[in-house]
């Protein structure tokens, strides 16, 4: 039975339909594969495990590592072999097996991981939206006016955010529930990110048959995008981020806007306009493609490559997706107001002018069509540049927004506006990191990219314009990674498949079939009559060159897999509020302080209790402790972040009306010089007291934190500014006790510490998790003798002194 | 704007005499001769303007198909109507802007799918659109149209 099917299937394996099939589950393969490889994180704990049923998924690691291991070369091996033929590609299927590769795989996922220093906090607030959406239905979540968060203020929440990403898992959670499969929100919320990654694998493969008519460019594509490190830092289980579906999103616009430029067709011009739409509603990023499409049509038109089926496409896109995208609340009028949009706007308007033209110039004679042209072009043109500028000064056009600005002019963001350079992610990216986040394929892509020039197509032209734009980008924004990432994949596909297809053609043609070659040939310049426009048969036939250049190349190939393996176990799989570190004697110790604080702020506070801590814990504390904050990572209002960064970072006395007023029953401080973790408040103090200084440059500056010599430092040499600002003092309060007398350190800044440590009057320590990565404190309310807080505490240690001398001294009677 | 007419056309001027006799056979409308006659006259160039746009005028008229004829009709009601729109928000002010987009932005995106089908349906473009045919561009301009304004509606308020 089962030799019958393999003979069938062998027999039929050089058909057309068989092909495709096949393609279809090698497809499906590394789309598991690429789902699988993102696990990691939940097999350990899952970030968003509070509670939590997904840490029974926590059964033997390194089983599931193997199988996963297993899962992605199996994936790996099929693609390369869909570019040789069934019969082999089954041989191979077997060899997978192969205990050593494996166990390597396995090896690298059981080392030690890294400290994540960069807490992923977005995934909180979409959870609790999402929470939210579920609860309350589409139309409440619309109306979304969130209380909880930026205390006094509280937040427009429905009108101020992507709602795409929660309403897709809610789609999803209510499509399963009608399929009547109970599944928790959770577990949609987690596995999300993982789910979609797939289907950007199956994009990419889209994206890049487009591109190229070798069948196993594709297949290599779907490949490098699953399991890049650089997308799999956004997409691993868990990552419940915007960016989980905005790369799917990313990926299949561009394949749609392909596919309507290749066929003019509008009906890919609406979908392409539709899965835009879908993309606003999902990410900011979304500007990407705004500027992006333009560019291409405009590089096109000055290549002389104006086609009426790049009118169709370009300008069905645009008036559609416009629309579309100015239905979401959050964007509304930008579109239409801001000089982002803009280009995408003049390019439309262009196109229009171009279409005319080139029905004119249908009608009637070339040289009456010179004239034409002349009055027409130099009309309209002045009209144009007439109207710009009276619709930027009158102010219809708002000016270019300062994100904008910081993507042109790196230098721009750390002098305006300290909030957009404080995010690490805004920071310019680091060399390594392209190695790190792309391996082998960083020296891939511009060979793909050459490839694109050597039979300049439309769509080419589109890859070598993204290849640059994306290049420039990620150079400039470490998040930005993320778009440079399919075009580098599909170009390294490209190249590796043109590499593939050359040196693995397993027919050598014999000097005997050689004149059949020319016949055929022969025919070809028959047709078109000129001897030198046929190729010659030109390729590689020595056995020994494509074995060298294969066995180099998946040499290659699999150290990318090793490389991506071991990257994503070990840098992107720890969930990222439960630190991981290793004791001396190689055990495994899990910190989990973030935890442990909010689960204590959730336990034994009020319901209401405002916590006030710098904005990067806000979405957490509002997810794990539901307690409101004043600030959190939706960084909308400057102004209250920089209240915020003055409570921090001035005295005691200037702070605790700033607190009274806002209502802050606690603080909250992240603090790592116990345990040497770099992520804490005092390394991020600066950015609070630029940000502070931004607002009150008077009461504020920076350079009173620092030393005479400019040295930052917390030891003794410390400056009195930075002695008795109140993060300071709460980082180090009683710090002293953990220690002997004088030697007290800061394993971070590798400092010692005064003898003394600093006093807190106006606030008292409410709790400090087990190794003091958060400290907790309670404001106090106003004394009931109405001193003030000094003197108050000041009498009390004043007391307590005087009581211990009391004890001491012989004791006296009074006589009277 | 007189100024480039007067300095561009004075090259074309002289070549007009040239290029026009191929275009006669294809416009047989007996306006165009007279104007040629006089085509190297100095005081030309208006009338060589006119030309062009006679010679526009007849091409149209005379090779156009009916169909698109009536495409171009509704092509030119959406003009009027859009420009119509714009003139009101620019003198009466533009206070629900939801409404002046949604509107505007309806007769824009009605224009230019119109214009694809246009362009589709001619004959003269068929070897740029090998995979539709005039029935598919209809479908596929019924389609967007009811997402244009489904759009619309959903955005008008």
């Amino acid at each position: 039975m089962s030799a019958d099917t393999l003979q069938v299937l062998a027999s039929a394996g050089k058909g057309e339909s068989t092909r495709t099939i096949l393609r279809f589950i090698i497809l499906s393969l590394i789309a598991g594969a690429a789902i699988a490889s993102r696990l990691f994180s939940v097999i350990r704990k899952c970030p968003l495990s509070a509670g939590s049923q997904l840490l029974s998924w926590q059964s033997r690691p390194s089983r599931r590592g193997q199988l996963s291991g297993l899962l992605r070369l199996s994936a790996f091996w099929a693609a390369l072999l869909t570019a040789a033929s069934f019969q082999v590609s089954r041989a191979l299927f077997t060899n997978v097996g192969s205990p050593s590769l494996s166990q390597s795989c396995a090896r690298a996922e059981r080392q030690s991981r890294m400290v994540a220093d960069n807490p992923l906090v977005d995934p909180w607030f979409n959870f609790r939206a999402t929470k939210y959406l579920v609860a309350n239905g589409f139309y409440k979540f619309w109306d979304w006016f969130d209380d909880r968060t930026w205390h006094p203020l509280g937040r427009v929440t429905g009108g101020t955010l992507y709602p795409g990403l929660m309403v897709t898992s809610g789609a999803i959670y209510h499509a399963l529930r009608a399929l009547t499969i109970p599944v928790d929100i959770r577990n949609i919320c987690v596995l999300l990110a993982p789910a979609f990654s797939g289907l950007t694998a199956f994009a990419a493969y889209l994206l890049t048959n487009e591109m190229t008519p070798s069948p196993s460019a594709g297949l290599l594509a779907a490949i490098f995008m699953g399991i890049a490190p650089g997308y799999i830092s956004r997409s691993v289980a868990g990552s419940y981020d915007n960016e989980a579906i905005a790369i799917f999103l990313l990926v299949f616009t561009f394949f749609l806007w392909i596919r309507a430029l290749k066929q003019g067709s509008m009906l890919w011009g609406v979908l392409c306009a539709l899965f835009y739409g879908y993309m606003v509603a999902s990410w900011g990023g979304y500007a990407f493609i705004t500027c992006l499409l333009p560019l291409h049509a405009f590089v096109l038109i000055c290549m002389g490559r104006y086609s009426t089926r790049l009118y169709v496409a370009y300008t069905t896109w645009y008036a559609l997706g416009t629309l579309a995208s100015m239905q979401i609340p959050f964007v509304g009028f930008l579109p239409v107001k801001t000089s982002e949009h803009m280009p995408a706007l003049g390019i439309f308007g262009f196109l229009q002018l171009l279409a005319f033209l080139d029905y004119v110039r249908s009608a009637i004679p070339s040289r009456q069509f010179q004239t034409f042209l002349w009055l027409f072009a130099g009309g309209t043109f002045g009209l144009g540049l007439a109207a710009l500028v009276v619709a930027t000064s009158a102010g219809f056009i708002a000016p270019w927004s300062g994100r904008f600005y910081s993507l042109w002019d790196t230098g721009y963001a750390k002098i305006h506006i300290p909030i957009i350079a404080s995010v690490s992610e805004h920071q310019p990216t680091a060399w390594p990191a392209f190695f790190f986040d792309l391996n082998m394929l960083i020296w891939l892509f511009p060979a793909g990219v050459y490839l694109c020039f050597q039979n300049l197509a439309d769509e080419h032209v589109f890859i070598v314009v993204y290849a640059l734009f994306g290049s420039y980008f990620a150079g400039v924004m470490v998040r930005l990674m993320l778009t440079l990432t399919p075009v580098v994949c599909v170009a390294a596909a490209i190249s590796a498949s043109s590499l593939l297809d050359t040196y693995l053609n397993v027919k050598s043609p014999n000097a005997e079939e050689h004149p059949a070659d020319d016949n055929t040939d022969g025919k070809k310049s028959g047709k078109t009559g000129l001897k030198s426009t046929s190729k010659p048969v030109v390729g590689i036939y020595g056995w020994l060159s494509k074995g060298t250049v294969a066995g180099a190349m998946t040499v290659y190939l699999l150290l990318f897999v090793m490389h991506c393996t071991w990257v994503t176990s070990n840098a992107y799989s720890s969930p990222s509020v439960v630190l991981a570190s290793r004791m001396p004697d190689g055990s495994q110790h899990i910190i989990d302080d973030y935890r442990e604080a909010y689960q204590w702020l959730r336990q034994n506070t009020k319901e209401d209790a405002k916590i006030m801590s710098w904005w990067d814990y806000g979405y957490q504390i509002g997810g794990m402790a539901d307690r409101p904050t004043l600030v959190d990572n939706n960084t909308w209002n400057n102004t209250h972040i920089a209240t915020v960064g003055k409570a921090m970072s001035s005295r005691e006395e200037v702070s605790y009306p700033i607190m009274r007023q806002h209502e802050v029953d606690y603080v909250l401080v992240v603090f790592g010089g116990l345990l040497g973790y770099s992520g804490d408040d005092i390394n991020k103090f600066l950015w609070m007291v630029r940000i502070a200084e931004g607002i009150w440059p008077d009461e504020v500056k920076e350079r009173e934190f620092f030393t005479p010599r400019g040295e930052y430092r917390v030891d003794g040499e410390a400056t009195e500014t930075m002695k008795n600002s109140l993060m300071y003092k709460m980082s180090y309060y009683n710090y002293n006790s953990l220690f002997p007398p004088g030697q007290a350190q800061d394993r971070v800044r590798q400092s010692r510490l005064p003898e003394v440590g600093p006093s807190l009057s106006t606030i008292e320590e409410a709790f400090t998790s087990e190794n003091w990565i958060i400290r907790i404190y309670k404001v106090k309310d106003l004394d009931n003798f109405g001193r003030d807080h000094a003197s108050a505490a000041a009498f009390d240690r004043g007391l307590k002194k005087k009581k211990a001398a009391k004890k001491r001294g012989p004791r006296q009677l009074r006589v009277d | 704007m007189a100024k480039s007419r007067n300095v561009t056309p004075s090259p074309a001027a002289a070549a007009t005499a040239a290029a026009a006799p191929p275009q006669q056979p294809s416009t047989p409308a007996p306006a165009p001769a007279p104007v040629k006659q006089v085509a190297k006259s100095a005081p030309s160039s208006k009338q060589n303007w006119d030309q062009v746009v006679v010679n526009l005028v007849n091409h149209y008229q005379n090779k156009t198909p009916q169909r698109t004829k009536l495409i171009d009709a509704f092509m030119a009601f959406l003009v009027v109507v859009g420009a119509l729109q714009f003139v009101y928000c620019v003198l009466a002010g533009n206070y629900p802007f939801n409404a002046f987009l949604s509107g505007f932005s309806a007769t824009v995106g009605q224009f230019v799918l119109t214009a694809s089908l246009r362009i589709q349906t001619t004959e003269a473009n068929k070897s740029d659109f090998p995979s539709v045919s005039p029935e598919r561009a209809f479908a596929d301009y019924v389609v967007c149209s009811l997402i244009l304004h489904f759009f619309c509606v959903n955005f008008i308020n």
